[in-house]
């Protein structure tokens, strides 16, 4: 697998149009991927596919949801660079992390 | 209602995981778990009832009819425990915090005969951003604040509120404003007086994976130490669960709206499916006679 991650960064540098929407999927309460790193500018969709209602709270409060019921989306831009942790309100035990890098 | 033989044997089988309930009883104060044959209540004696997790509003394969499941558990309660002096509610009485919930769930409540009901909210409860829905409705007891204490009977009661103060990675918190007012709250009363204390998530770390504890009840718990009999009921798990510390004794209860799995069975917590013909079986309410304290939990089948 190690093999695809330059291919998908040359996708990123190369296509700018091509570029997945990122997708963060709340299941077995947890985030997946619990890290995902997107350039700047990005707006990322979080998609609440548990029985069980969840939240996208940012650590530092930058973004909040309310709460996502089964099949609920929520999406952030995300403009500068840095390192976003967020969890969800409901359960707090459930972490995320968004990495913004410059375009 | 199913009411306990006075016999250690019966006690015993109730000591189990996901026991249909537990027996204890209180002497001067301190709970034996051995004086079953223990006699008459004081003439100070009552009975109050907890509810709990009745998430109206959810409406899924663990459930389609959390309304219904509710309305079962107040007939419970009114034909087993008519006499009971209070209701405490331990919390997500609504499963989105929504306003039409919460209204259908006072509609439910008021079917109540115990007349005098108190609520803690769960962690369902306040969904809403404002956090008004809750407190518009319950929050005259405390000021809007959730935590309270009232005394009946010679019982000392606490509503303790632990859903308000997540951080990330974390489990339950009381907050250090709680913990204050806690401490004042029990300042200059007798060791003796027997205090009871409803909240929502365990107040021990039942399971820390799942978020199951709260993270700053042992500083809670060091001015609760003194006391005699320190009884706390919670829900948040949907399962009966017993723990002792000290001369602390944790309650966890059934809810009335869907089962959980046992700490670690599944993936994450949330609802779990049973059949549809065992749904009512893994749902209860408890009664609670004092003194001597007296725990019984009773499932709707």
């Amino acid at each position: 697998m190690k093999s695809l991650l330059p291919f998908a960064a040359l996708v990123w540098a190369g296509a700018a149009s091509a570029e997945p929407a990122p997708q963060v999927v709340i299941e077995h309460f947890t985030f997946g991927p619990n890290a995902i790193t997107v350039p700047a500018g990005a707006t990322v969709t979080w998609v609440n596919k548990d029985v069980e209602p969840h939240t996208v709270v940012s650590n530092e409060r930058k973004f909040q949801s309310e709460a996502l019921d089964t099949g609920d989306r929520f999406s952030v831009t995300f403009d500068k660079p840095g390192s976003y942790g967020y969890f969800c309100s409901l359960h707090p035990h459930m972490t995320g992390k968004v990495v913004v890098v410059a375009r | 209602m199913k009411d306990h033989d006075i016999s250690r044997r019966g006690a015993l089988s109730c000591l189990a995981w996901g026991g249909a309930g537990v027996l204890w009883t209180m002497a001067g104060g301190v709970p034996v778990a051995s004086a079953l044959a223990a006699g008459k209540a004081s003439s100070a004696s009552f009975s109050f009832v907890q509810i709990s997790d009745t998430h109206i509003g959810f409406a899924k394969e663990a459930n389609p009819d959390t309304s219904a499941t509710a309305r079962s558990a107040i007939e419970l309660i009114n034909s087993s425990a008519p006499d009971a002096a209070l209701v405490l509610h331990t919390g997500d009485i609504t499963h989105l915090s929504r306003a039409g919930e919460f209204d259908q769930a006072a509609e439910l409540l008021k079917g109540l005969k115990p007349s005098e009901l108190h609520l803690v909210p769960g962690e369902h409860d306040v969904l809403d951003s404002a956090k008004t829905a809750f407190f518009d409705r319950y929050g005259a007891a405390s000021n809007r604040k959730g935590y309270y204490s009232f005394d009946h009977q010679g019982v000392h009661f606490i509503a303790l509120v632990n859903v308000m103060e997540f951080q990330p990675g974390g489990q339950g918190r009381l907050g250090s404003d709680q913990i204050e007012w806690l401490e004042d709250d029990l300042k200059g009363r007798s060791a003796s007086q027997p205090i009871v204390i409803f909240t929502h998530i365990p107040l021990w770390s039942l399971y820390e994976k799942w978020g199951w504890g709260t993270e700053d009840w042992p500083q809670a718990m060091s001015y609760l130490k003194r006391f005699g009999s320190v009884t706390v009921l919670n829900g948040h798990v949907h399962q009966v669960v017993q723990k002792v510390e000290g001369t602390v004794s944790h309650y966890a209860a059934a809810s009335t709206s869907y089962p959980q799995p046992k700490p670690g069975e599944a993936d994450g917590p949330g609802p779990l499916t049973v059949p549809a013909e065992r749904l009512r079986a893994a749902l209860g309410i408890r009664r609670i006679e004092t003194l001597p304290l007296k725990i019984s939990d009773g499932s709707l089948a």
